[in-house]
């Protein structure tokens, strides 16, 4: 079981890397889709017991964050009609680096953080934690409202990741309304994109810069 | 009676959204409000039982918010009504740039202010953080829809920010809510419940470094969603863009739930043996953000952003109040409903100036008294109710946090202190009494009739946060009380 789920955790660090140096919004869904697969199969792997509260919550999770979400993005882009460049405000292997980088930062941190239990990998923590910054670092570097759904979307991940890595027993009712919760997120996010669209002829909030202190 | 008090709004937002007749569907609005305070008051006499096996309960903390939620909803839709008889759909100017633009639906707007009390209710009855949690983020998506109730793009632009912003941050407060079971983990025990009777009966089992890692993550989290500097600049664009009464629903009744978030995690960080912890990072927080509002108040050229960053200032003194003991927290509780009232007001006195006006430029309003009589009484007596001045509310509760400062010996804050509420005070009475005295330049373009709707609900807002200035009810005082006892 240990083995399957670093497998698992190894393949989410591999798709934050590839969010991170891709220059289509296409397959930034498609790789992001991808990692909402892999976090079903962890789900499953790190469940410890045979009960149906596992296989359940894999299953809503994998319908939601890898076929759910990417669909309605995969459909607002389709809408917008926009260029499909990322455009980010800080390039591609600059990314990469920093995404490097916090990758280590992770691994420092979280080796000074007391292992919460022993029964879990030691990979949970650090994989969790360098994904939730690398959906931090897509949100404020990406410049496409697009895109910016697509980190929050991977920040979400890296924190479910943590969920379902190392807090065993959750209440099932919690955990299906922080998915349901997401659900309306994307939802109402998907729209907001769309309005955007519409009213600017592009999604692109950098220029967004109507309301600000001193108009003066 | 609480699944009541969650259904009533539920309900009728739902209905609201499926009926096409706009006189039943303002007349749900205001019946599922009124039922609310109803039901809401009479869980003062009757201690309502717990619900869903200890995941739902009202103890005195939560009380005190969903009264504060339950009254300023009452006086948001009567407000409302009045708004969108006014509002209603169809093509309209943009007076600051000249374009037209059209208002989302009215069936939209008014389910969604009804699905947003029933997240609100839910954040006050929540007795389990993962629930906390849940209802905190739906508050933000029910909300989302009416920050762009109307359609053009600057209020897109404050919809867009508000919801990356704070989704981003609550999501922070997720990570929070799972460090916290990691704090509470228990290998012999199969399932970690994070019910708040049960982490404080446990607190003293806590792992510690996971509990002040999980501290921090809240207070970034639901102190986004508060407002709280440097991570509140989704709060003056959304408070500027939206309708008045949206306005002052975020600000008198949003602002306070994430807020209970706040309160929720010092109530077990002080049962743990870490209050100390907790406090010094409410202390930095709250003069942080006075310390911002203090700098963008004087001078503010748009008045509704003026009390949005208001609202800033006065969310760092109910932390700053948290963050100095129980008579200090005594203060920013009471701090709570005062500013609650006197905020929602002011900015209900705001939505009609802008209706007279058509300008939220400050430049462009003068001579609010000669204009609109009543709404610039309010707004005087607002002015100097929202600054702290005697007889008012805010003159106590501010007073009473100014007192567990230097009780405290804490010179340095309680000077820092003061000198933001001073500054706060000159840039504020120089814009508003810039605003209502003089002549207007020219008539004022908008309608100048003040309706019945408009300044009602605003004048009986006042009149609560001015006589709770001279007498807090000895109910409302025992409450908050018992909800200071657990502070530690």
């Amino acid at each position: 079981v240990g083995a399957a789920a670093d497998t698992v955790l190894i393949c989410i660090v591999l798709t934050s890397f590839l969010l991170l140096g891709s220059s289509r919004i296409g397959s930034c869904i498609r790789v992001a889709a991808l990692q909402g697969v892999l976090l079903g199969f962890l789900t499953l792997a790190s469940s410890a017991d045979l009960s149906l509260r596992g296989p359940i919550l894999a299953l809503a999770s994998t319908g939601l964050k890898g076929v759910a979400f990417p669909w309605l993005l995969a459909r607002a882009l389709r809408d917008a009609d926009v260029r499909r460049e990322v455009e980010p405000f800080v390039g591609y292997n600059l990314s990469l680096l920093i995404g490097t980088a916090t990758l280590a930062a992770s691994l420092w941190l979280a080796a000074r953080l007391p292992r919460p239990n022993p029964d879990v990998s030691s990979l949970v923590v650090p994989v969790a934690l360098f994904t939730t910054l690398v959906g931090l670092f897509l949100i404020v570097s990406r410049r496409k409202a697009l895109m910016q759904v697509l980190g929050y979307l991977v920040l979400e991940n890296g924190i479910y990741a943590f969920g379902v890595g190392l807090v065993e027993g959750t209440p099932m009712l919690v955990e299906l309304g922080v998915l349901l919760d997401l659900l309306v997120a994307v939802f109402v996010m998907g729209i907001a994109v769309f309005h955007i669209n519409r009213e600017f002829d592009h999604i692109d909030t950098g220029q967004m810069t109507a309301l600000k202190d001193w108009t003066r | 009676m609480i699944l009541v008090l969650l259904l009533v709004p539920t309900v009728g937002g739902v209905a609201a959204f499926f009926l096409r007749p706009a006189g039943p569907r303002r007349a749900i609005l205001i019946v599922a409000a009124l039922a609310h305070a109803l039901l809401t008051g009479a869980t003062w006499s009757v201690a309502p039982s717990a619900a869903l096996g200890g995941w739902l309960g009202l103890d005195a903390l939560g009380r005190i918010f969903l009264t504060i939620t339950s009254l300023l909803f009452v006086a948001a839709a009567l407000y409302a009504v009045g708004y969108l008889r006014r509002e209603g759909h169809g093509e309209r100017k943009d007076f600051a740039e000249g374009f037209l633009f059209d208002n989302a639906p009215e069936a939209t707007f008014t389910g969604c202010l009804l699905l947003f009390l029933a997240a609100m209710t839910l954040v006050s009855v929540s007795q389990s953080f993962g629930l906390l949690w849940v209802a905190v983020e739906a508050t933000t998506l029910a909300s989302a829809p009416l920050i762009y109730f109307h359609r053009h793009h600057r209020s897109l632009e404050a919809t867009w920010k508000y919801l990356l912003i704070c989704s981003v941050g609550i999501a922070l407060a997720l990570l929070g809510n799972f460090f916290l079971a990691v704090a509470a983990g228990d290998h012999s025990a199969t399932s970690v419940r994070l019910v708040l009777p049960d982490l404080v009966a446990r607190a003293g089992d806590l792992r510690v470094v996971w509990l002040r890692a999980a501290v921090i993550l809240f207070l970034v989290g639901y102190g986004t969603k508060m407002g709280l500097a440097p991570l509140h600049t989704w709060l003056p664009d959304a408070h500027s863009e939206a309708p008045s009464v949206v306005s002052a629903l975020l600000s008198g009744a949003l602002l306070n739930c994430a807020f209970l978030g706040i309160i929720r995690v010092q109530q077990v960080c002080a049962a743990a043996g870490q209050a100390a912890f907790g406090q010094e990072l409410l202390v930095v927080f709250g003069l942080l953000s006075m310390a911002v509002a203090a700098v963008f108040i004087p001078g503010q050229s748009d008045y509704k952003r003026m009390l949005a960053y208001s609202s800033v200032e006065h969310m760092g003194i109910l932390t700053l109040g948290i963050g100095l003991g129980a008579a200090g927290a005594f203060g920013g509780l009471l701090h709570t409903v005062n500013h609650a009232l006197t905020k929602a007001m002011l900015f209900l006195v705001a939505g009609n100036i802008l209706t007279a006006y058509r300008s939220k430029s400050v430049d462009d309003v003068r001579g609010v008294i000669r204009v609109l009589p009543a709404s610039g009484i309010l707004w005087v007596a607002g002015l100097f109710a929202i600054t702290g001045s005697p007889p008012f509310g805010c003159f106590l509760s501010e007073f009473t946090i100014l007192k567990a400062a230097l009780d405290q010996g804490r010179a340095g804050v309680a000077i820092a202190y003061l000198t933001f509420l001073a500054v706060v005070f000159v840039g504020m009475a120089t814009t508003m009494l810039g605003m209502a005295q003089g002549r207007p330049a020219e008539q004022p373009t908008g309608s100048a009739r003040e309706s019945l709707l408009g300044v009602v609900p605003a004048a009986a807002l006042a009149a609560v946060a001015l006589l709770l200035g001279v007498y807090v009810p000895p109910g409302l005082r025992s409450a908050i009380d018992e909800a200071v006892r657990v502070l530690g």
